[in-house]
Order: structure tokens, then C-alpha cells, then sequence
């Protein structure tokens, strides 16, 4: 699964290169975010602005991302496009994941949390 | 059930031999066929959505064993209630040859103990209306409303 990894400090953000997080790629996606993880040592900001679909498999990939990084890492997400947010509301996921706009103001909330 | 009245979308019927990848297909194939419906995006979504998680549960479980594959054929009929979609496999039946329930699985969990599945159903009953399962003979049979494009 086609990710763009940058790092700000000890922060990781990664862009979702693809359009879809399903079925046919919650599996890799998994495996992706395992290995960004282990080279990793801070928050991950997870940028899914070109994802425009996503289903309960690929729901449950970022849960199992999410649960790989805590307690100790967070995982914020940015660029939620509306079918994304529909999916994350409907399953009341809204309420687990922290979520910005931009990942600029994603960025500055992590670092305000760190100060 | 089914309102007298059609309107001018030609039945829709698409053919899938079972795959991860083809739920892609398929949806794509689907979803371009309903064009002429003008769908706005929560609407697309919304049928985007339940056809996806109806194909992912053929893929993973009525065709999870035995021969890994198999036909699935999905047709689509737009009448004034909504999109009335038809979904037959020739996999295993589905437990007790019923439906879950499709409860909303719970979130107010600790981290560790958040659900990473069983959403599928609670997507599929929250989003469709008239949802209906029968096993006839080797072949399931799915039929459901999503309520879009109504009065189109």
C-alpha cells in the first residue's frame, strides 16, 4: 500500500497515497502502518485527504493501527473527506479518534499538547 | 413492497466472479451505471457503502471456504421509493440461513478493547431499508432498498 511518509521532529506524518481503504488492501495498509510504526518514535499524523471511500475493513485497520501506537504514541487524523467522516459517525468512531482540518493545525495541536 | 412506478434508469445488472478485487469492480461498474440518477454525494455514499459491505461479507464468508470463488450477481431497479438492489451468490448460507441483527458494535471501550470489526451489518441495516435474506436452493439471495433519488 502506497503511503508518503515526512517527519517534523518526532513527529511522522503519513499521507494515503490511494483513494480506497477496503477490503482489498486493510491487510497491507495494516502491515504498512506496522513498519512506519516501528521506525517511528513519536505521535503519526495520518493524512487522509485523497481517501475517499473507506469500509468496515479498512474502519478496523485503523483501529488496529491506533491500538499498535497507544498508550504510549498518538494518532491523529487529518483531511477527512465526507464519505470518510459518514463512516467514522455512523460507527460513533468520531468519538475515539482525535481529527483536525488541516494537518497544520494537527501539527501545532500535538506540540502545544507537548509543551 | 416494491412501488408500481419506475423511472427511467434501465435495470442495472452486474456480474462479478468472486474476489477481494472484485467488489472494487464491481461497486465501480455499479456506481457508474447510476448516472443517470444524478446521485448527490451522501446518496452515492450511502449505496457505495452497503453494496461494498454486502460484497466484502460474500467474499469473506460465502465464499470464504470450499471453492474460493464463485459467481455473484447484482442487479439494481430504481423506483420512487428508492434504488432496489438484488444481490445472489452461490456460497455457503449465512448462519441459521438468517440475518444478524446488526447491532451497532460497542465504542465506549479502552483502547485495546475497541472493536476491529463487526461493522458491516450495522452498516448495512442503518444505511438500507427493507433488508431480506432467503436461501434459495445452492444460491443466497440479498435484497435490500436504499432510499435515494427518490421521486427522480
Amino acid at each position: 500500500m502506497e503511503v508518503s511518509v515526512e517527519t517534523e521532529g518526532d513527529i511522522c506524518v503519513v499521507t494515503i497515497c490511494g483513494t480506497r481503504i477496503d477490503a482489498a488492501v486493510a491487510l497491507a495498509f495494516k502491515e504498512t502502518m506496522r513498519g512506519v510504526i516501528e521506525d517511528s518514535a513519536g505521535d503519526i499524523v495520518l493524512d487522509l485527504e485523497r481517501v475517499t471511500f473507506i469500509d468496515s475493513s479498512g474502519l478496523g485497520a485503523l483501529v488496529a493501527t491506533y491500538k499498535l501506537l497507544t498508550p504510549e504514541r498518538g494518532l491523529v487524523l487529518v483531511g477527512m473527506t465526507p464519505a470518510v467522516m459518514k463512516v467514522f459517525e455512523l460507527t460513533r468512531m468520531d468519538t475515539i479518534f482525535r481529527m483536525y482540518p488541516t494537518r497544520t493545525e494537527a501539527l501545532n495541536a500535538i506540540v502545544a499538547r507537548a509543551l | 413492497m416494491i412501488s408500481p412506478r419506475r423511472s427511467g434508469l434501465p435495470l442495472i445488472e452486474v456480474l462479478v466472479q468472486s474476489s477481494t478485487f472484485a467488489v472494487r469492480d464491481a461497486l465501480d461498474r455499479f456506481l457508474t451505471a447510476l448516472a443517470p440518477l444524478c446521485l448527490d454525494i451522501e446518496e452515492y455514499t450511502a449505496v457505495e457503502m452497503v453494496l461494498a459491505e454486502a460484497l466484502n461479507n460474500i467474499v469473506e464468508h460465502a465464499y470464504s471456504s470450499v471453492p474460493n470463488s464463485g459467481p455473484i450477481r447484482i442487479t439494481g431497479d430504481h423506483h420512487h421509493d428508492g434504488l432496489h438492489i438484488h444481490i445472489v451468490d452461490e456460497g455457503v448460507a449465512m448462519p441459521d440461513s438468517k440475518l444478524p441483527i446488526g447491532l451497532a458494535p460497542a465504542v465506549n471501550l479502552d483502547i485495546p478493547d475497541l472493536p476491529e470489526g463487526g461493522f458491516g451489518w450495522f452498516l448495512i441495516k442503518d444505511i438500507a431499508k427493507d433488508v431480506v435474506y432467503a436461501r434459495v436452493g445452492h444460491e443466497n439471495q440479498l435484497k435490500l432498498r436504499v432510499a435515494v433519488a427518490l421521486h427522480a
